[in-house]
């Protein structure tokens, strides 16, 4: 999901069908259910207008009750990233708010209003929320502030220029006046507001650059917080469900004899590719689901392997690729890629199938009547959940409303609406509302997996500097499901993000992308997307090229980045944090990576310690990190820690297989997190800048899978190719098999 | 019926004896803070304490219970040391998404009852039947010794 990309794809034109007339009702429908609200943008013509011509309403954001209070709609969901405080911070900076009075609330379904500028859709994802919503909630905030200041110049006969604003209050000097903002919100509902009123100067920032405290976290600490999963209607009954072992399977037969006689068992639904067991309780509806007997029809799918994936990936990488990014003379430089000319050298690198494993296992709960429909769940895409449950209720959008909730965890799983389409099909079948909760094992088996990547690379060196570069991307096109019209020309932007625009500064280079689906399996975005893959091949190969020169790591790729200040500043503060040179025992060593994704500059640094058995101990990891203007300090660095054993966990441990068309991972035991005994120190060092701000939620993840390949290398020289890490080529002497 | 004894009130449930305590909680008695992760006591998001020790309740039979005192997230802060915890987890940011954390927060109480001032490998030793996908896990380490200093100043 590259935004910026997709929009000037896809021009103005959202990507969603705008829910035409829905969203306008909604937000009358929110507005009028608080009696003493006012939101200055009720007279919502000129915005609803102006959200026609734009494809996002920038003031349905705000509303300040009588009392002062201030809720934020939130048009991003949180998911663990901050975002709910960080995009607080940015409105309530411009606004001025008192910060202790600023409330949050989840947007709800509203393509129209809450629409993400750079996905052109509801959607949080590609680590862009600050991004996007960096202009727009700044406008929100100070066209709001304007119209506050406006009705206490008017109510006091003075010129509003003479107003300055405080902590939620209007204040005019020369006549010592104030007014609280909840004392002005009927006068300013009445005013229009500006369209570009000046905004702050980042040297008169208040609340941003601060490291406040989070606005959800204090609910997370005492168990009062509703997920998804917590929801109780009144009257709830629990489902389970079970899709085929192979993939794509239907259903052939069931016998629900057993199942019936289990106290508890409310219902056993039977739809054409799964069965649900409705009961009192979960252990019910589990148990039911246990003693089912279902016989599956395994479809086309059932031949289905790892092998025949990787099979099939490795021979498409060898055809030419749809051309993404080309520069100077790569054919004159490199040859072809049957007829390199000499001196080219030449890599492939892998990247298996994932699964996300979310802490809160997927779920929706839904209540179906033949003339509505109303659910409950966690998502990252609502308007794409508000059309799955219409969809799958058989009824028309204006009949169904979605309530979002804090997630646990997203990274891009909470994407896919399949959860809620499969949740509505069997509550349709249920008198009244059911909570259909996945097991952890369906979680994993059925998730929409990281797609498997085979990357090719060629280079060629003269001296110490590259001078020509290609760089082939084989694997899933995600988007081209996930966003069809962004799919152009054969390349999928998100494949190559991080490869087409690589940091280092080489004069012939070219990027392909080779679209290879994995038969059977349906893959989506993961936490890191597309520059997961791209950092990770670029960062090996740039590593395996500095030895065969002779340089140090970061000396070759500071050499290649005389156009990126930035990254060098990054690297540099890297390696005076990390310890970079200093000598350290046998077998251990230390591994960089540098990258430039979602808008951050970003050098980290793994140091590990590989045993005789092949297992590799975490010693330490140091991060720099230029992202300009760091809203809220203390959470990017808890997204870069979180982002670092994301990616770590993957390298250790992560990877999905099939047999016979089924995945063979199931639950934590067989596909493993690391553990808290397992976590190394991890120390984060940002550079200050008055940048706009990039995006940090993913890339974490990104930069720590490469810098502990790198750290490996350097520990025993053994360069790998493939994630996760094999500890069979890692072992020394008798200890390898 | 089975009765219990869940954060001090007795509760009556009729629910089958080798149902796991955790949908006791969760689906019967809405205490829905501990969490469901795994099913198979891998990742200590149902963490509750019985008599004050951590168990994992996704696999603990209620039928087992008898009179044991059964806390949760819910009520932990009622205790000096959950107190404890929960504020220095807010302190220090701890948290993300949240869904492992009432397991989280409950391990680490329990550590501090049974050991006040834990080193590394007593956090380490406690603490590694919890999973983070979050990550927060050096915070978590954090916290725990940031807890122990309040125990220490109190």
């Amino acid at each position: 999901m590259t935004g910026e990309r997709h929009r000037g794809d896809s021009g103005a034109a959202p990507l969603a069908e705008p829910a035409a007339g829905l969203s306008r009702r909604n937000f009358l429908g929110l507005a009028s259910g608080a009696a003493f609200v006012f939101g200055f943008y009720l007279p919502l013509r000129k915005t609803s207008e102006a959200a026609e011509r734009a494809g996002y309403a920038p003031n349905a954001f705000i509303r300040i009750d009588s009392q002062g209070e201030v809720t934020l709609i939130m048009p991003q969901v949180e998911m663990g990233q901050g975002v709910y405080t960080s995009l607080s911070m940015v409105m309530a900076e411009e606004l001025d708010a008192e910060w202790s009075r600023v409330r949050v609330e989840h947007a709800p379904a509203d393509v129209k209003h809450y629409a993400n500028p750079m996905l052109g859709d509801q959607a949080t994802g590609n680590s862009n929320s600050i991004r996007a919503f960096w202009k727009p909630m700044r406008q929100a905030g100070a066209r709001t502030r304007a119209c506050l200041v406006e009705a206490a110049a008017r109510s006091w006969g003075v010129p509003s220029a003479e107003c300055r604003t405080e902590n939620g209050t209007v204040i005019h000097d020369p006549t010592r006046r104030k007014s609280a903002y909840g004392a002005l919100v009927s006068r300013a509902a009445v005013i229009e507001p500006p369209q570009d009123p000046p905004l702050k100067a980042t040297s008169a920032f208040r609340l941003i650059g601060q490291p406040l405290r989070r606005l959800d976290t204090p609910e997370k600490a005492n168990g009062k917080v509703r997920y998804g999963i917590d929801v109780m209607p009144p009257g709830v009954k629990f489902a389970t469900l079970a899709l085929s072992p192979v993939l794509g399977g239907k259903v052939a037969r069931v016998d629900d004899r057993r199942t019936r006689a289990i106290p508890g068992v409310r219902q056993v639904v039977v739809l054409d590719d799964l069965v649900a067991v409705v009961g009192d309780h979960m252990w019910a509806a589990k148990c039911g689901l246990e003693a089912l007997e279902v016989t599956w029809d395994d479809g086309p799918n059932g031949r289905v392997s790892s092998e025949l994936i990787w099979s099939r990936l490795r021979e498409a990488s060898l055809r030419e690729g749809a051309v993404a990014k080309e520069v100077g003379d790569v054919a004159g430089t490199l040859g072809s890629s049957t007829a390199p000319v000499s001196g080219v050298l030449t890599a492939t690198y892998e990247m298996p199938l994932l699964a996300h494993a979310t802490m809160e296992p997927l779920n929706c709960t839904v209540h179906v009547t033949p003339t509505s429909a109303e659910a409950w769940i966690g998502t990252q895409v609502m308007e794409r959940v508000h059309a799955a449950v219409a969809k799958a209720a058989g009824l028309p959008e204006s009949q169904v409303n979605v309530h979002n909730h804090l997630i646990g965890g997203g990274f891009g799983r909470r994407l896919e609406p399949d959860m809620a389409y499969s949740a509505t099909r069997i509550a349709k079948r249920v008198d009244g509302p059911v909570k259909v909760v996945w097991t952890r094992e369906e979680d994993i088996r059925h998730d929409i997996f990281r797609p498997a990547y085979h990357d090719r690379l060629w280079a060629r060196l003269e001296g110490e500097r590259i001078v020509g570069w290609k760089h082939r991307v084989s694997g899933s096109a995600v988007l081209a499901r996930w966003a069809p019209p962004v799919f152009r020309n054969g390349v999928d932007s998100d494949g190559v993000d991080s490869a087409q625009d690589i940091p280092y500064d080489i004069p012939n280079l070219r990027v392909e992308f080779n679209r290879e689906e994995p038969p059977g399996v349906v893959t989506g975005f993961w936490r890191g997307v597309g520059p997961n893959n791209n950092v990770f091949a670029i960062e090996s190969f740039v590593d395996e090229l500095a030895r065969r020169v002779g340089k140090d790591p970061i000396d070759f790729r500071r050499a290649h980045l005389n156009k990126t200040p930035r990254l060098q500043a990054a690297l540099d503060l890297v390696r005076e944090k990390s310890g970079w040179g200093s000598a350290l025992p046998a077998r251990c060593g230390r591994g960089v990576s540098a990258q430039i994704s979602f808008a951050s500059f970003i050098a980290t640094v793994v140091e590990c310690e590989v045993d005789k058995s092949g297992e590799v101990k975490l010693r330490r990891v140091t991060t720099a990190v230029d992202t300009g203007i760091a809203v809220n300090p203390d959470t990017i660095m808890a997204q870069l820690q979180g982002g670092h054993v994301f990616g770590l966990t993957a390298a250790l441990y992560g990877e999905i297989t099939l047999a016979r068309g089924r995945v063979q991972q199931s639950n934590f035991h067989d596909y493993r997190m690391l553990r808290i005994d397992q976590i190394p120190p991890i120390d984060i060092h940002l550079l200050r800048n008055d940048a706009p701000p990039g995006g940090i939620g993913e890339a974490g993840t990104t930069a720590a899978l490469p810098a502990l390949r790198n750290a490996i290398y350097a520990a025993t020289g053994v360069a790998l190719r493939r994630m996760p890490i094999d500890r069979k080529l890692l072992a020394t002497g008798s200890e390898r098999t | 019926m089975i009765t219990l004894v869940v954060n001090g009130e007795r509760r009556q449930v009729d629910v089958p004896a080798d149902m796991p305590l955790l949908w006791v909680l969760r689906d019967v008695l809405g205490l829905t803070g501990t969490k469901f992760g795994c099913g198979i006591a891998q990742c200590g998001a149902c963490t509750v304490h019985v008599e004050g020790k951590p168990v994992r309740s996704c696999v603990l039979p209620v039928g087992t219970m008898g009179s044991r005192a059964i806390t949760t997230i819910e009520a932990i802060g009622a205790t000096p040391n959950g107190a404890r915890v929960q504020k220095a987890w807010l302190d220090l940011e701890v948290i993300q998404c949240g869904y492992c954390q009432s397991g989280q927060i409950m391990s680490a109480t329990a550590l501090l009852d049974a050991i006040p001032s834990p080193d590394d490998a007593d956090i380490d030793a406690a603490m590694a039947g919890n999973i983070c996908r979050c990550g927060t896990y050096v915070r978590i380490r954090q916290a725990i010794k940031h807890a122990a200093t309040e125990i220490g100043s109190s």
